[in-house]
């Protein structure tokens, strides 16, 4: 079905299986090495990065702006208020954490899964959830309050003799974010070194061969060390996955954990992860989109990428229908008056508006749309499609937090939440602090792992006849 | 680094994965044993070729992450029991499955750390210096599309002028000797 709609003789279509080709036709060890290096050791910095770094950093500095605002005077700034006093912040560092994790998904679970056409996009993937994950942290430690006396979260032996409270998700969510930080940057790096053992072979000048020589660690290419490399990256990818299950699961016990309608449901855990994965996979397409067509990186980033990331995201998207469907089926069968009162106020009570945004932007289009193949490769189409489920994903965030907090058991105690205009550029900063992150990686980092996608070049083939006949 | 006078090894340079594997093979065959391949992704037959079959990154893992975990989950049990016990909608204070969340991201964290940097520490990185960069073909190749394959000084076979005619056998495009 699907190979009827393909031209035959398409040189991006693989004869052999009728799928797009992972790596373009007639890629080279070197050329490739070639395509990647030069984004990075090249003295031109092209206008068009500048100019979307110059507004990136615009929207950093009003991060930084809105940040020491609130430093100076504190969270009364926000909208954060009874009975809402989980706002803006939270929501944010839940989509955050969430887009963070798709780049763990492409890096270490389709590793394992030996799905080499992540090869080309796992090293940008890892980096957005890096820097998702810097955004995200920000938000809990900024919204406590007095952020310098953050490390009264860790345990350790303080003058007070006071000790945290295990039995908290709240502990926990500490641990498991500053886990899956320290996980993602080793991860990150050690991907890297071999390639910034290129960089620093192939660099013209004394400075970026010092700067690429000290952070290759003076690898070489041994095939001893490569045989540890591989060892220690499965190994690495095998615990990244489980933790990045945990992460989500541990953020959703933040809600699940709690007694409030709307947020005590065992169903949170895998529909965290689900929709994490989701919103993840949109922003891969909505940084890849750009950056290929920018890069001209066709031949590396290919319809296929396109192709299969539109059909995880159809397969996680129904996951999250599910959880709706749930909620809202939990709602009827638990004949608890509250849970009921709960999902219509969230559907049809004053802020109703917004779980009907989340239904259109999460369900309506994208699982209408995303079956379709040609649809699936049509870039225009998934770059919109990618900021729609974002905006879904970020809306489900806000649904969860603020419509089972605004009217919970007593109605004496109903409020309203009104983000402030610091909410909004606290949370348009973060989006600044993401881009600039990610652009300052795209100049000065392999942002595609050169010795991965040599290894799927035809040329690393190694002929049996060959081999045998040294025997 | 130990300042160091001679030669290191011989270095032979190949086009394909293919030829490298063969002539390491003939070469492992032959009873050289102080050698070692340079790739520029890893040829997982090379290794075997110069009989490096296993190594020890999974076990440094196991015992870091056992380490994590026992650490992370004796840390809760003793803070919750007797440094500070609070009574938590009247719990046990021992209640141990609030601990499994942080003893496993624990567990995690060590063997990942573990498996990072026990690789680098097995593999002698970071290293500043190291003899092959002294040859003139090998930082255009090793890291980019060529395969090479070094016999050192070091193995009690290696004489300059037999295993330089020796490795010419093996068809290589070329043989260098690095100095230290």
């Amino acid at each position: 079905m699907a190979t009827r709609e393909v031209k035959p003789g398409d040189p991006g279509i693989d004869p052999k299986t009728g799928e797009y080709r992972v790596v373009g036709l007639g890629q080279t060890f070197r050329s490739v090495t070639e395509k990647i290096t030069r984004i990075v050791l090249t003295p031109h910095t092209p206008l068009g990065w500048l100019a979307v770094f110059g507004i990136a950093g615009g929207g950093a500095t009003v991060l930084l702006v809105a940040v020491m605002w609130l430093f100076l005077v504190g969270v009364g700034i926000w909208g954060i208020t009874q009975p809402v006093a989980w706002g803006f912040a939270i929501i944010n560092f839940v989509w955050w954490i969430g887009i963070g994790h798709a780049g763990t998904l492409i890096s270490a679970i389709l590793l394992l899964f030996k799905q080499t056409w992540r090869n080309s996009i796992s090293r940008f993937a890892e980096a957005m959830t890096i820097f998702a994950v810097v955004c995200a942290g920000m938000f809990p430690l900024i919204h406590v309050g007095r952020p310098w006396l953050g490390y009264w979260l860790f345990p350790y032996p303080s003058t007070m003799d006071v000790w945290p409270q295990f039995r908290s998700p709240l502990l926990w969510d500490v641990f498991a974010v500053s886990t899956y930080a320290t996980i993602s940057v080793v991860f990150w790096y050690i991907g890297m070194v071999p390639d910034f053992g290129t960089f620093r072979d192939r660099a013209q000048s004394r400075i970026a061969q010092y700067f690429y020589g000290l952070l290759s660690l003076g690898w070489r290419g041994s095939v001893r060390h490569w045989m540890r490399y591989e060892t220690a990256s499965l190994l690495l990818a095998g615990l990244a996955t489980p933790l990045v299950l945990s992460v989500h699961t541990v953020i959703s016990f933040d809600f699940a954990v709690a007694v409030l309608p709307g947020w005590h449901t065992t169903i949170f855990p895998p529909y965290f992860v689900a929709g994490a994965i989701y919103s993840g996979f949109a922003m891969v397409l909505t940084l890849a989109i750009p950056l290929r067509k920018f890069y001209h990186l066709e031949a590396l980033v290919t319809d296929r990428h396109m192709d299969n990331m539109g059909k995880v995201m159809l397969a996680t998207g129904f996951i999250v229908a599910y959880g709706y469907g749930m909620e809202a089926f939990m709602a009827w069968y638990s004949a608890s008056h509250w849970e009921a009162f709960m999902f219509w106020n969230r559907a049809f009570g004053p802020m109703g508006w917004s779980y009907w945004v989340l239904i259109l932007t999460n369900l309506a289009i994208p699982l209408t749309t995303l079956w379709s193949r040609r649809l699936r490769t049509n870039m225009t189409f998934m770059f919109l499609l990618s900021l729609v489920v974002n905006t879904g994903m970020w809306f489900e965030r806000f649904v969860i937090v603020v419509t089972s907090l605004y009217r919970d058991f007593l109605p004496s105690s109903w409020g309203t939440y009104r983000a402030t205009r610091w909410d909004y550029l606290t949370f348009v900063g973060t989006l600044g602090l993401f881009t600039t992150l990610f652009l300052l990686f795209v100049r000065f980092l392999p942002m595609i792992p050169m010795n991965e996608i040599r290894m799927i070049l035809p040329a690393a083939k190694i002929k049996a006849k060959a081999v045998e006949a040294g025997d | 680094m130990p300042a160091r006078e001679g030669t290191y090894g011989l270095l032979a340079e190949f086009d394909t994965p293919g030829e490298l594997v063969k002539a390491a093979r003939q070469a492992h065959a032959d009873g050289w044993r102080r050698m070692d391949c340079y790739t520029p992704y890893p040829v997982e037959e090379a290794a075997e070729a110069i009989g490096f079959h296993r190594n020890k990154v999974p076990l440094l893992t196991l015992v870091g992450g056992l380490m994590g975990l026992a650490a992370m989950f004796s840390l809760e049990t003793w803070i919750s029991t007797l440094a500070f016990p609070l009574n938590i909608g009247g719990r046990p204070t021992y209640s141990w499955p609030a601990f499994v969340v942080p003893a496993y991201e624990w567990t995690i964290l060590w063997a990942g750390l573990s498996a990072a940097f026990g690789m680098l520490a097995l593999n002698g990185l970071p290293a500043l210096y190291h003899p092959l960069f002294n040859a003139p073909n090998f930082r255009d190749g090793a890291t980019t599309d060529k395969f090479f394959l070094c016999l050192e000084a070091l193995d009690p076979k290696f004489d300059l002028v037999k295993t330089r005619a020796y490795l010419e056998e093996l068809a290589p495009v070329s043989v260098v000797e690095v100095g230290y």
